[in-house]
């Protein structure tokens, strides 16, 4: 049976190949974190890591990432240890309906794995696959740039 | 149609010889076969399934309309996106049966190798040109015979709205031995 490995732990999984990741984490893992906004990569909200790279999981199937690590909101980090992204997200209360969330956090922490400082072009050129009903990209911007700070 | 050159006249006749003593019926260096070779491959890479990656720009497109590809993806430092936003942040090793095409190395061609704005002449003088192109004529043959992501374009799968791609407009057979041809008799480019 294919192994998913999600925040560092393997899971068994009993699904099609081409079953989505998504579908995997959210119905069968139950991690409800990862949301479902449009399924065609078009607004980002599902985003994970797989092997630390950012990774729309409504589009990625299981075939996709087979070996992968993923990880997800669930394993950034906790309440006690917030990931620098999560505690500079509830520094400046980033969040107002907080459904895209979770992707925008996933998607910042994978911009500053790869560019630890990030410019508001480099912020710009990362963030924009992610979408916001709510329109809290300023915020999003400035949390980005508190948690470089944090790093 | 091109003429033979003053310069290329000894080359022909050179070639004329070669022929002639193989008893093969064509001319090993024959400019005119070379010339309706790419009249008619040049047509594949003006399509939208080739051109949309070969762009001269600092994004890909999408479509047949040729649109500035969504959420402002741009070409990045190493033809494959912008840290975090990669190519395969999105596209993954198939095409996603919502409509997102796929392909294990999906990326935008280099600017070396951009046809966009150029008309044929041009397109051609940039795949010949060796202070340009980074392949070689052998290597445009492999490219364009065999790796997968050109292949793709024959298999686009779906759009967004559930509707096939369309295709280029010959076979990749066809496409491939096209290529074939044009080079074996010397890739020459239109005046
Ligand atoms: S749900 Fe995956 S990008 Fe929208
Ligand atoms: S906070 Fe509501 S959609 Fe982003």
């Amino acid at each position: 049976m294919p192994v998913l490995k999600v925040n560092g732990s393997p899971h068994e999984i009993d699904l099609p190949d081409d079953t989505p990741l998504l579908w995997a984490l959210r119905d069968t893992l139950g991690l409800l974190g990862t949301r479902y906004g449009c399924g065609a990569a078009l607004c980002g909200c599902c985003t994970v890591h797989a092997d630390g790279k950012a990774l729309r999981s409504c589009v990625a199937t299981l075939a996709d990432v087979a070996g992968a690590e993923i990880l997800t909101i669930e394993g950034l980090g906790t309440a006690a240890t917030p990931h620098p992204v999560q505690a500079a997200w509830l520094e400046i209360d980033v969040a107002q309906c907080g459904y895209c969330q979770s992707g925008q956090m996933m998607q910042a922490a994978a911009l500053l794995r790869e560019i630890p400082k990030p410019s508001d072009a480099d912020i710009d050129a990362a963030m924009s696959g992610n979408l916001c009903r709510c329109g809290t990209y300023s915020r999003v911007r400035a949390a980005i740039h508190r948690a470089a700070e944090f790093i | 149609m091109r003429f033979p050159s003053l310069i290329l006249a000894p080359i022909l006749a050179a070639a004329t010889t070669i022929a002639v003593t193989a008893e093969e019926v064509t001319l090993p260096q024959d400019e005119v076969a070379s010339l309706a070779a790419f009249d008619r491959l040049v047509a594949v890479i003006e399509h939208p399934r080739c051109m949309n990656c070969h762009t001269s720009t600092d994004f890909p497109r999408q479509g047949n309309a040729r649109l500035r590809h969504n959420m402002g993806v741009a070409r990045g430092p190493e033809n494959h996106g912008t840290p975090a936003l990669q190519c395969a942040t999105c596209h993954q090793d198939n095409n996603a049966p919502s409509g997102v095409p796929g392909n294990a190395n999906w990326h935008l061609a280099p600017l070396s190798m951009a046809w966009e704005g150029l008309d044929r002449r041009g397109i051609c003088r940039q795949l010949t040109d060796p202070a340009r192109s980074t392949m070689t004529p052998e290597q445009l043959v492999e490219h364009m015979n065999n790796d997968p992501l050109v292949l793709w374009a024959w298999n686009p799968g779906n759009d967004l709205n559930g509707l096939p791609r369309e295709k280029p407009p010959m076979s990749a057979g066809e496409f491939g031995e096209l290529v074939r041809v044009w080079v074996a008799n010397g890739a020459q480019c239109p005046d």
